[in-house]
């Protein structure tokens, strides 16, 4: 995932990965490979399971943060643009009522807010995900194009401190993986 | 067959109920998939529709039919800027008619997909899963559909731009306090929001079809489109947040889309439109439209591949209650409207009453209470709701009769105006049929090439809904078990020994629960 680390870098590996059948013994082995000291680890898994991305150890708030600053982006934006365009330059005196009349504003205050919002919760996913990215040394996992259809998968990765290749595929069997083997950069 | 509980747990695949339910006591929870099936037979079933490498040759004549429709609607659009709104059947008085009729019809129908999509995600009603992808593209195409009717009624399309606020030179801004301008805003935001929550929802499924289908071409093709989606869990974790924050902000959106597409007539002063109820009125009756089109395309798509496991017998059964429930709440806005016409105590509000009722207009005023007000009654009989061919046949008259309700607020309501002698009549020209029918075509033609080239059905959420209520194997533990879910096997005798294939494994306890 990310690059900067440690000496490991230079590695051709890109950490040892295990399948399993059932998101349970997934969710189980990602609890025991955190209890036993590894932190730099992704699951993948072929749908959402929730609480395996808290339980490798990953927490994000910001999207809900983000989406919440284009929803007022937008509002204030929104209503800002009506203003200045009713009040400053395009004033029209239409049987003397007032300029500033907010409550018609509202709905197109109201679009924007949902609009602006939408598109940050959109493209913050992305970007906060990396995506779009054609290329991941995961995809070299042995019988990766299962974790899109049945397959549950633990890789931990090489920038781990406690990483060893051997010692860790052998650990990894002891979770009661299907198959586990090396990830090639 | 067997219909399990949210809570069954292992104690439900050792002792299988005797006999299914009665209907009256299905408030609990219960699988929305039936048969036996496990993540590979789901993404095989549902992926199949894209991946086979022929579709039946029904799909090639809708397709067939949908393009030509699709060119006359080209060709109703070219003669249109060639000669002007002249050769619709619009006038004064009547200034409105086809056009806003229909934009107002196709808005409608696309609520259904927000509505599946976005409220039920909200309410966590799970059923909405195998449904909401095909409501979804039905939303996007059907607002294509609407947008062109205004964009074209402006009479030059081609300066259509002028609609946005955008620097220009020209000393002039949209009129800002207009819900015409409202609705520029309302219409083009829901488009946006509803493409980002329709690709959003895709790519999951993108990712799933680029690794299963075998044509270098359609890998090259999904892999770009998938953009590289590996279904990291941390992934999966902003994934889920920023759907349900698009979710969260479609729900009061296609409120408010409709309530201002309303406000287009409640804001006017015309005898009909003036009234409190339409921004209600009107999203009641686009949620009833919506769900109507919804049944008229997927009843016949659910037969003809092959997905009743998905689309149950029960979606059908709540979607007809929820067209039923919005139908009475639209019924209730044609007698309100009524009540209104007597209650202003304005000689116009109620001359218009008598018009609908009586005037030359009034067949179409009988056939949408007949359509929209009688016919769907029928739908609270369960055993008309577990008809195929009725239900069909009901959702269209539904489509009619919400097409007849938008014709008789607005061409009928225009051709009565304050002064007798501004008085007018209204009949369309070969061209508003050829246009209506030419986006029907547009519609039919997007939609099945959808059909064929993404997943109709939500695939990875189905895996989510097998997970739930199968723990994937039959174990009800669910998502919960953290922990437990491996130990929790152990009622399994085989599984302990890790012989068996997945497959196997799912069935096991899915044939043991179903066969007693």
């Amino acid at each position: 995932m990310h690059t900067e680390g440690n000496v490991l870098v230079q590695s051709p590996i890109y950490g040892v990965i295990a399948e399993f059948h059932d998101p349970d013994m997934l969710m189980s082995a990602a609890e025991r490979a955190r209890e036993a000291g590894y932190r730099r680890m992704d699951a993948y898994s072929p749908f959402p399971i929730h609480g395996l991305a808290e339980t490798i150890g990953f927490e994000d708030a910001r999207i809900p943060w983000l989406a919440f600053g284009g929803g007022i982006f937008g509002a204030v934006s929104g209503f800002m643009l009506l203003t200045w365009v009713s009040v400053i330059d395009y004033p029209w005196n239409v049987g003397g009522r007032p300029l500033l009349s907010w409550p018609q504003f509202i709905p197109i205050t109201f679009e924007c807010t949902i609009l602006f919002a939408a598109l940050t919760a959109f493209g913050s996913q992305f970007f906060l995900n990396g995506l779009p990215k054609p290329y991941d040394p995961i995809f070299n996992a042995r019988n990766f194009d299962r974790a899109s259809q049945d397959g549950f998968f633990l890789c931990i990765e090489a920038e781990d401190m406690k990483f060893d290749v051997e010692e860790t595929q052998a650990f990894l069997r002891t979770l009661g993986a299907d198959d586990v083997s090396p990830v090639e950069r | 067959m067997a219909t399990r509980p949210l809570t069954g747990g292992s104690g439900s695949g050792t002792t299988p109920p005797a006999a299914p339910p009665p209907l009256r006591n299905r408030l609990v929870p219960q699988n929305f998939i039936d048969g036996t099936h496990n993540y590979e037979t789901i993404t095989d079933i549902i992926g199949a529709v894209v991946l086979s490498p022929r579709p039946p040759m029904i799909w090639f004549i809708m397709v067939g039919l949908g393009f030509i429709g699709l060119n006359f609607m080209l060709l109703a659009i070219t003669w249109l800027l060639l000669q002007g709104i002249g050769i619709w059947g619009n006038n004064i008085p009547v200034a409105w008619s086809w056009d806003i009729v229909n934009f107002v019809w196709w808005i409608g129908i696309g609520h259904a997909g927000t509505l599946i999509s976005a409220i039920l995600l909200l309410m966590r009603q799970q059923w909405r899963n195998s449904i909401n992808r095909f409501a979804e593209a039905m939303t996007v195409f059907a607002v294509m559909c609407a947008g062109l009717y205004p964009l074209l009624h402006t009479g030059r399309p081609w300066v259509d731009y002028w609609l946005f606020p955008y620097p220009n030179i020209l000393a002039m801004w949209p009129q800002f306090r207009s819900p015409l301008c409202w609705d520029v805003f309302a219409v083009t935001t829901y488009f946006t929001v509803s493409v980002l929550f329709w690709f959003l929802g895709l790519i999951p499924d993108i990712a799933t079809l680029r690794d299963r289908s075998t044509s270098k071409f359609a890998k090259f093709a999904y892999g770009l489109a998938g953009l590289g989606w590996k279904g990291s869990a941390k992934h999966w974790f902003r994934y889920e947040q920023s759907y349900n924050i698009l979710a969260g902000l479609s729900a009061p959106l296609v409120l408010s889309v409709h309530t201002i597409v309303s406000f287009d007539f409640a804001v006017g002063i015309v005898p009909g439109w003036h009234t409190t109820i339409f921004p209600p009125y009107f999203v009641a009756g686009a949620v009833f439209a919506g769900f109507a089109m919804v049944l008229t395309f997927g009843l016949p798509l659910r037969a003809l591949y092959g997905l009743k496991d998905f689309i149950t017998d029960k979606h059908i059964d709540w979607m007809a209650k929820i067209t039923l429930a919005t139908g009475l709440i639209v019924f209730y806005g044609y007698i309100l409207e009524m009540f209104y016409g007597w209650y202003s105590g304005n000689v116009y509000e109620m001359g218009l009453v008598y018009h609908r009722l009586f005037g030359p207009y009034k067949w179409f005023y009988y056939a949408l209470l007949f359509c929209n007000g009688v016919w769907p009654q029928f739908l609270w009989s369960p055993a008309i709701r577990r008809n195929m061919p009725f239900l069909w046949v009901t959702s269209i008259v539904i489509g009619i009769g919400m097409w007849l309700e938008r014709f008789v607020i607005i061409p009928v309501s225009l051709t009565r105006d304050f002064l007798p002698s501004s008085w007018g009549s209204y009949s369309p020209t070969l061209w508003d049929w050829m246009l209506f029918l030419g986006t029907m075509g547009f519609f039919t033609f997007l939609l099945f090439l959808f059909v064929k080239f993404l997943p109709m059905i939500n695939i990875f959420e189905m895996r989510d809904l097998h997970y739930r209520y199968t723990g994937g194997h039959g174990n009800g533990n669910g998502h919960n078990g953290n922990g437990n879910g491996h130990n929790g096997n152990g009622d399994h005798a085989t599984d302990g020994e890790k012989v068996l294939t997945n497959q196997e494994r799912s069935a096991l306890p899915e044939t043991r629960g179903g066969s007693a």
